[in-house]
């Protein structure tokens, strides 16, 4: 289904952490918002001419018309009939929310930072491709670093109405940058924390747990969300142990449709790399596509949390 | 609270303007363009709007071979506007006909079709493939592209290099030529005067300046090829300018004018001072409906100010404060 553009009331802000999450009526978007697919934001004075922010969307709420009760994403039985795929979500005709999550970091999350309840923001979505899910249940690694845990809920959400077990493994700087670790320990089988100044869980990275997490898990796929750096060295991890992973991207963007050509990424294997755009052909890649090497990125490889 | 209507024509006016216009000889359903490199090649957004109903679709350049871009970040935002250097990303112009300009010309669009070359004679092979290819209705020269290796390459800052390559696209196609130039010139009229002494049957006025951000906390520039183009409203009253200037001293050459076109309004400043179009670039990226809502806003301006064509807009400035 193609995005919209909705005008959405902002129905809640409050704080999760050291992190906003924003959750804002969008009945159109929620209906057909799949896990690792993201929206894109305006906000901020018009005379300024903000660009917009892409957010991945944490959680999806729908409720109305079908008679189900109200509760985060439904979903479905999964996989009954229709093609492979994320569940349909409710009838379409009920309400519905997205919610995000964000760092104020500069003027566009400041901007969204001082939203009120009732306020009134542009968003277009639900945007780009989503995680595909296994086609058969199968145990799943779910890998978060910082915020880039949110759409992970979302995921485990989904995952655990196609019965896959879900274990998840999240990491920090420290203990505060954490993003509510007990709604993962609500959903996953497991939870295991990684902080670099070990004031939650284990001291280092989520990479030092991989390997035995792998095996003890006996996952049959990876998802992963968070820095760069991270997904770089989760793929490696995983393409070691022979486990497919699944990496949702956070590029700088202008568009989040197409146009601008800002969000690229190199995807390989072959030489010469191509040049994708992470709104379209993203933000969910086949850790093995990206040419980790040639981002760039000055601490890239050098695996962080 | 849903977007279709949003920005939809009020109807009721007294009088319907008639929105078409004539560009280098084209007749465009409406004067508004999307501009080149803010629509990429047009494919993407038919899920956003009705490709056949704009004014035109200017598509991202397209070179001979096909060309990677610079690495990331390609963009950063500045204030009322953005700097970009993509580096002309583009498929090549055989993927091109094969791909994006057929579906293009299968959707109906008016499409104008911009070239960039290294050299006058790789503008001439690139006019050559394309011309007679279906559903093309103008080319464009991208003479003034900033993001490129070397600033040799940007032609339009010299009348003479500028000249040579409308030389030599003029000579290899029979399609309209719009030659688009830049503000980072001393005598943007020179150049002009230049392009269509060589044959460029109108003009688009502006490209994107040349600019530059640092991150004061990293002590970096923010765009990994230090240098980009600055496009969105901060430029616009440097694009109403140029077009103004270029129309005083070259009455009767087409132009369509371009920077910071966001709303009806401002479509109708650059007609005003001598445009015959306008093309939407950086306000796609914020509004994937801009070129629509900009014609309609266009419409609804005329109909206020009981004015039948966007055409007759020129006549009706007045100069003198």
């Amino acid at each position: 289904m193609s995005p919209v553009r909705e005008l959405c009331e902002v129905l809640e802000r409050r704080r999760v952490g050291a992190y906003q999450a924003l959750t804002l009526v969008a009945p159109r978007i929620a209906e057909h918002a799949r896990p690792g697919q993201f929206i894109h934001v305006l906000a901020g004075e018009d005379r300024s001419f903000p660009l917009r922010r892409p957010f991945s969307i944490h959680r999806v709420e729908r409720w109305g018309g079908s008679g189900g009760p109200p509760g985060w994403s439904p979903g479905g039985s999964g996989g009954s009939g229709g093609p492979p795929g994320w569940s349909p979500g409710g009838s379409g005709a009920g309400l519905g929310a997205v919610e995000i999550v964000f760092d104020v970091v500069g003027a566009g999350t400041l901007a969204l930072s001082r939203l009120r309840p009732h306020d009134v923001v542009d968003v277009l979505g639900p945007l780009g491709r989503p995680f595909t899910p296994p086609e058969a249940p199968t145990g799943c690694l779910l890998v978060g670093g910082g915020y880039g845990t949110a759409p992970l809920f979302f995921l485990a959400t989904e995952l655990r109405t196609r019965r896959c077990r879900v274990d998840f493994v999240v990491g920090a700087a420290s203990a505060g940058r954490l993003l509510d670790a007990m709604e993962a320990k609500r959903l996953g089988h497991s939870l295991t924390v990684t902080t670099d100044d070990g004031s939650a869980g284990r001291r280092g990275l989520v990479t030092d747990q991989l390997p035995d997490l792998l095996a003890r898990t006996r996952a049959g796929q990876v998802y992963a969300c968070g820095p760069m750096p991270m997904l770089a060295a989760v793929s490696r991890v995983a393409a070691a142990a022979g486990v497919p992973c699944q990496v949702a991207v956070e590029e700088q963007m202008a568009c989040g449709t197409g146009i601008c050509f800002s969000c690229v990424l190199p995807l390989g294997p072959e030489e010469p790399t191509r040049m994708a755009r992470s709104c379209l052909e993203g933000p969910v890649f086949d850790g093995t596509a990206i040419a980790w090497a040639e981002l760039g990125h000055p601490e890239l490889e050098k695996a962080v949390r | 609270m849903t977007a279709e209507g949003f920005g939809a024509p009020q109807k009721g006016a007294p009088k319907q303007p008639d929105l078409s216009v004539e560009l280098c000889g084209v007749r465009l359903r409406t004067p508004v363009l999307a501009a080149s490199g803010c629509f990429g090649f047009g494919r993407d957004m038919a899920g956003w709007v009705d490709l056949a109903a704009l004014g035109g679709v200017v598509t991202k350049s397209v070179s001979l071979e096909p060309r990677r871009g610079r690495p990331t970040p390609r963009m950063a935002e500045t204030p009322a506007g953005m700097l970009n250097a993509i580096g002309l990303q583009n498929p090549g112009v055989e993927a091109f006909c094969a791909g994006d300009l057929r579906f293009l010309a299968d959707a109906g669009a008016t499409v104008v079709a911009s070239l960039v070359g290294r050299s006058p004679e790789e503008f001439g092979r690139l006019a050559a493939r394309l011309d007679g290819e279906p559903g093309l209705a103008l080319v464009e020269v991208n003479l003034s592209c900033p993001n490129v290796e070397h600033r040799g390459e940007v032609f339009a800052t010299d009348p003479a290099a500028a000249a040579e390559v409308v030389a030599a696209v003029r000579q290899a196609t029979g399609t309209p030529v719009l030659a688009k130039l830049t503000a980072d010139v001393t005598d943007l009229v020179a150049v002009a005067r230049a392009v269509v002494d060589a044959g460029a049957d109108g003009l688009t006025l502006i490209n994107t300046l040349l600019g530059m951000a640092v991150d004061t906390r990293t002590r970096r520039p923010r765009l990994a090829a230090v240098t980009g183009g600055l496009s969105g409203p901060a430029i616009r009253p440097v694009a109403v300018r140029c077009v103004w200037q270029v129309a005083q001293a070259l009455p009767g050459v087409p132009i369509v004018g371009t920077g910071g076109v966001v709303s009806g309004e401002n479509a109708a400043e650059f007609l005003l001072v001598g445009a015959t179009a306008v093309a939407v670039g950086t306000g796609s990226f914020i509004n994937p409906r801009a070129v629509v809502e900009v014609a309609d806003g266009l419409e609804r301006y005329l109909a206020a100010h009981g004015v039948g064509s966007p055409a007759e807009l020129p006549a009706l400035f007045k100069a003198e404060r």
